[in-house]
């Protein structure tokens, strides 16, 4: 269908493309085999342009917004999951630098992040600290002239191969919510250690590793913004990145429906294609319908981010609960519909199946997303005057 | 540094086939794109680009819709492009080709390099290169996979041969073929996919190169294709038929009747 | 430029409409037009079976001294301290069409220290004479040296024609040839003749092989062509006698810009698919890497060399010196086995022209069967053990 995007947005999508059909898809069963970080594709994504699509130019950046990276990334996601992860990471742990961060921290790290020179990563989530952020317990102590980072933060993508990390760490415990606060750390920083690799379901060619800091030692002027700041930059890193999620389920479930439909197309059984079969048919549309519901619901709250509008947590949820709900039940209904050959890893949708998983339970829970959906509509609907009804 | 690099347009030739029932040439929207081999030297400028610094200009001699080859060449991070678009080179045979780039490069003025590609898919001649060299008084290797700056005036390459590799070393200006063997073509870069949408492509034609009518086109061609025809088929095709002993066995009889070399 | 048109042959049949690659040819009911978009590909030529299409005379008329050339030509290619076969298969073909044309035939041996048997072998397949160019700066091939030598002798004894083979060495210095003495030339043909005019008919495959065209020279000399390897046939006559001719030539001719640093002979030499004349090749048929062993005991029974599709180097499965087709070697060996390949165009071009083509495959309607002068339907798993059997039971061979 056509969104009528502009030139350049239709460039964004031609290039991902291409990459994603030339580069990504060739090894992204071997990359999922071997649990190996796609080094060499991010290589050709940094130089087809493509990291900085949402930094502005002033940072060397493509001064886009959040539509055209969600462009980007669902292109790559219909080849792999797991390397549009790991492109789409990079953005994550850019954000609060980008939002929050002083003219000098841009001016040192927008630059590599843009170029893909150097990857990012973003770290919040702890062994106590999932949905309930609150659980937070890494402390970052002031002391003169420099911080001390101690805890360990968990599951975090690109752990190990990104460079620059944005790290949340607690500064006054006293304060509760309002004593945390956002850091940059970077790879080699003394008292920074990366545990083992995590083995996964899936997007296995995303590095997934802890973070160790013990006596971290880092510079003071690597604190972001202000101590205190942390979760409301966490909060505002999340509604920008959130639609970025949709997109990967958006690509994701366009990915595994070409493949049923390739299928059904040529899978003789009782004497005819079984796309000739209502049953089959039926399947095929609803994952038709769903997958296009979810691009239509991304590029449309993608684009009223990028108007910059007061509140948008309650759009942010929505730009990721659907979709990667959405790109669950279709992988699921692809494997279905290429039965005995879908389970086989010969074929490529079991991983997409086990790819979709993900969708639903990062960058915050597919639950706690709906309660922040419950939770705006409450505050809204109580502000208004009137109702319609 | 100024690289100059020939590509041409062609027709994909995995879509021209010949119908089997009526043995003529079928046309299925037969799409353009750029000669592969033209890739890899288009990629070859660019490596020097990186490593030594350069400006690239990459040419053409085509119909005015060749124009798309150019801006696939501008989108990977050429410099500049020109189109050689002319009636008068309309039935151009290799030599007719060369003469006219040949003008061209003559008028870019200053060029150190030409490159080309080994040869394109649908002549499959490979003269054009060494034809250009040729017409320029320019030494040339052909076959390169690797090429190496030595120093502001001499290039040392590495060809391909029968029995394996050489390297030689050549006065700049010269001109070179490059195989695929040189490396894999880099993927567009967004900013220069921008840049090649908004380039405008001069156009040259026969009174910009300076030539005559009688050098270029069908009128300078020296050869013309006289007859055009399918291959005859094989007329001897035999299907084995039986079980998988009983083809072994015809096969082997058969293989040994045409006295073919093993057996 | 456009295709010509003779409204009084043509009966508006409209078949040359279908054929045309650039749908160039608009017939109604009673006209017929030819638009710019014409490329003057000939297609439409020889199509028409009322000829009347033809396309327009090519160059600006016959160079005055025409009648002045004679004699028919071969560059007998010297390296290594051998000459190369194809030079011996393009004076049994040049013998042909000397006797034909009732001209002479010479060949052109350039080299350093060239030996008497060499000499001889060109006599005795068929050279009247042989002109001789040894020197030292001719040990090494380099494109200006020789080239500049080829051309001096052939401004000096003006030949009609000139032949030579397209291997590495052919296809990099003959064109420059070709350009200095400003003559056409037609690359890799396929298949030699002459016309009653006495014109040199140029046969070759073009459109990656899917058609074939044939092309003259009318009005340049001498009219050049380069042959594949193998694919003409060699034939010696034992008793045809021939003189030798040292030429020495300008040491201007020797000259060259060009320094050779060093030469490297390749290692893996167990492909040299384009010298074999058996190759058993495989493709994306067999499945899996170690399925190649089928194949690679195959052509060790058969003395073959092995070959690969393209889909098979680009699985991994072998490396691409292996590879035969349009972006690999194009062979034409005396037998080519394709085992588990499909046969694409692409494949096909790289090497339908061989003598013996054996396909093995499962699906009946793989184009490979199109260019296959034996085929096999069957699973290559059951077939190529039975083949096997089959021979190693001849030479009793046990297992």
């Amino acid at each position: 269908m056509d969104y009528f995007l502009t030139e350049e947005q239709k460039m964004i999508q031609e290039l991902a493309e291409q990459i994603a059909r030339e580069k990504i898809r060739p090894v992204r069963a071997e990359l999922d085999q071997n649990d190996e970080f796609p080094w060499e594709i991010l290589k050709v994504l940094a130089q087809s342009d493509l990291y900085g699509l949402y930094i502005p130019e002033a940072y060397g950046g493509m001064g886009g917004g959040i539509l055209e990276n969600c462009l980007a990334v669902e292109q790559l996601a219909r080849a792999c999951v797991g390397v549009a992860t790991s492109f789409a990471a990079s953005g994550l742990g850019a954000y609060p630098l980008l939002l929050f961060g002083s003219e000098d921290q841009k001016q040192r790290y927008l630059p590599d992040i843009a170029s893909g020179k150097r990857l990012a990563a973003f770290a919040l989530t702890e062994p106590g600290a999932g949905s309930d952020v609150s659980g937070v317990k890494t402390t970052a102590v002031r002391n003169g002239d420099h911080y001390l980072l101690n805890g360990t933060k968990q599951w975090i993508t690109n752990g190990g191969e990104a460079e620059i990390y944005t790290v949340l760490a607690l500064t006054d415990r006293a304060k509760g919510p309002r004593g945390a606060s956002f850091f940059v750390v970077e790879k080699g920083d003394p008292g920074f250690a990366f545990g083992k690799k995590e083995k996964k379901l899936g997007i296995r060619a995303s590095a997934t590793r802890e973070l160790l800091f013990q006596d971290c030692r880092i510079p003071a002027d690597r604190l972001i913004s202000r101590e205190g700041m942390g979760f409301i930059i966490a909060m505002k890193t999340f509604d920008k990145s959130r639609p970025g999620i949709g997109a990967l389920g958006v690509g994701l479930a366009q990915g595994a429906m070409e493949l049923a439909i390739e299928y059904a197309r040529t899978r003789e059984q009782f004497g005819k294609p079984i796309i000739n079969f209502q049953a089959v048919q039926h399947k095929l549309a609803n994952m038709a319908i769903k997958t296009e519901a979810a691009r239509a619901l991304v590029y449309a709250i993608a684009r009223y981010m990028d108007s910059e509008p007061p509140d948008v947590s309650k759009y942010a949820a929505m730009a990721k609960v659907f979709p990667a709900d959405v790109a669950m039940e279709v992988t699921i209904e692809a494997v279905q519909v290429l039965g005995g050959y879908g389970y086989m890893q010969d074929y490529p949708v079991e991983k997409m199946m086990r790819d979709a998983k993900i969708l639903q339970i990062y960058e915050g829970t597919n639950e706690i997303q709906r309660n922040i959906i419950g939770q705006e509509l409450n505050k809204e609907y109580g502000r208004k005057k009137e109702t319609f009804f | 540094m100024h690289i100059a690099v020939c590509i041409k347009q062609v027709p994909d030739a995995k879509n021209v086939r010949i119908d089997p029932e009526t043995h003529t040439l079928v046309r299925q929207g037969v799409e353009s794109i750029v000669n592969p081999f033209d890739l890899f030297a288009v990629e070859a400028a660019l490596k020097l680009k990186d490593t030594v610094g350069a400006r690239i200009t990459v040419l053409t001699m085509g119909p005015p819709q060749a124009d798309e080859a150019l801006r696939e060449a501008l989108s990977r991070g050429v410099d500049e492009a020109v189109l050689l678009s002319d009636r008068a080179f309309a039935g151009s045979d290799t030599w007719a080709t060369a003469t006219t780039l040949a003008g061209a490069i003559r008028k870019l003025g200053e060029v150190d390099l030409v490159l080309c590609g080994k040869q394109a898919i649908d002549g499959d001649t490979a003269q054009v290169g060494p034809e250009v060299a040729t017409l320029l008084d320019l030494p040339y290797a052909t076959f390169v996979k690797k090429i190496e700056l030595l120093d502001e005036r001499h290039l040392k390459v590495m060809r391909q041969t029968d029995e394996g590799v050489e390297l030689w070393k050549l006065p700049l200006p010269a001109l070179v073929t490059v195989i695929k063997e040189l490396g894999e073509p880099r993927l567009p870069s967004l900013r220069h996919k921008m840049r090649a949408k908004k380039t405008e492509i001069p156009v040259w034609g026969i009174a910009d190169l300076g030539l005559e009518p009688t050098m270029v086109g069908l009128a300078g061609s020296f050869t013309q294709v006289v007859r055009v025809f399918s291959p005859p088929r094989r007329s001897d095709r035999i299907l084995l038929q039986g079980t998988v002993e009983e083809q072994a066995e015809q096969l082997y009889r058969y293989l040994k009747e045409a006295k073919v070399p093993g057996l | 430029m456009k295709v010509l048109i003779d409204r009084k042959k043509c009966t508006l049949c409209g078949i040359c409409v279908d054929v045309c690659p650039f749908a160039a040819i608009a017939v109604g009911e009673t006209t017929i037009e030819v638009s710019d978009d014409c490329t003057l590909c000939g297609m439409c030529v020889d199509t028409c079976e009322f000829r009347a299409l033809t396309l327009p005379e090519v160059g600006t008329g016959p160079a005055a001294d025409l009648a002045t050339y004679r004699g028919l030509w071969v560059f007998a290619e010297w390296r290594e301290g051998v000459v190369h076969r194809v030079s011996h298969e393009l004076l049994s073909t040049g013998r042909r069409l000397a006797d034909k044309l009732g001209v002479s035939l010479a060949a052109v041996l350039l080299g350093y220290q060239l030996n008497e048997d060499a000499i001889r072998e060109l006599i005795a397949h068929g050279a009247d004479t042989v002109y001789v160019v040894d020197h030292p700066e001719l040990a090494h091939f380099r494109d200006d040296a020789y080239a500049k030598v080829v051309v001096e002798l052939v401004r000096e004894k003006r030949p009609e024609i000139l032949l030579a083979g397209a291997t590495a060495i052919g296809r990099s210095f003959i064109p420059r040839v070709a350009a200095s003495l400003g003559t056409g030339l037609t690359a890799d043909c396929t298949e030699l003749d002459v016309n009653e005019e006495g014109l040199l008919l140029q046969t070759r495959p073009a459109f990656g092989g899917n058609v074939m065209a044939t092309i003259i020279c009318p009005n340049q000399r001498p009219q050049m062509a380069t042959v594949r390897p193998k694919v003409m046939k060699p034939l010696r006559r034992p008793d045809h006698q021939g003189e030798t001719v040292p030429v020495t030539v300008p040491d201007a001719c020797l000259a060259s810009r060009i320094e050779v640093l060093e030469v490297v002979p390749e290692k893996d030499q167990t492909a040299k698919l384009t010298e074999a004349d058996a190759i058993v090749s495989g493709g994306r048929g067999l499945q899996k890497p170690e399925n190649f062993v089928l194949i690679e005991e195959l052509a060790q029974l058969l003395r073959a060399a092995v070959g690969a599709s393209r889909g098979a180097v680009e699985e991994g499965w072998i490396a691409p010196s292996h590879q035969v087709g349009q972006t690999g070697r194009t062979v034409s060996p005396a037998l080519y086995m394709a085992v588990g390949i499909a046969g694409a165009i692409q494949h096909l071009v790289g090497m339908q022209s061989s003598n013996v083509i054996v396909a093995v495959n499962k699906d009946p309607m793989a184009p490979i069967f199109e260019v296959a002068t034996y085929g096999v339907v069957a699973d290559l798993f059951e077939f190529i053990p039975a083949f096997v059997r089959r021979i190693k039971q001849e030479r009793g061979d046990s297992g």
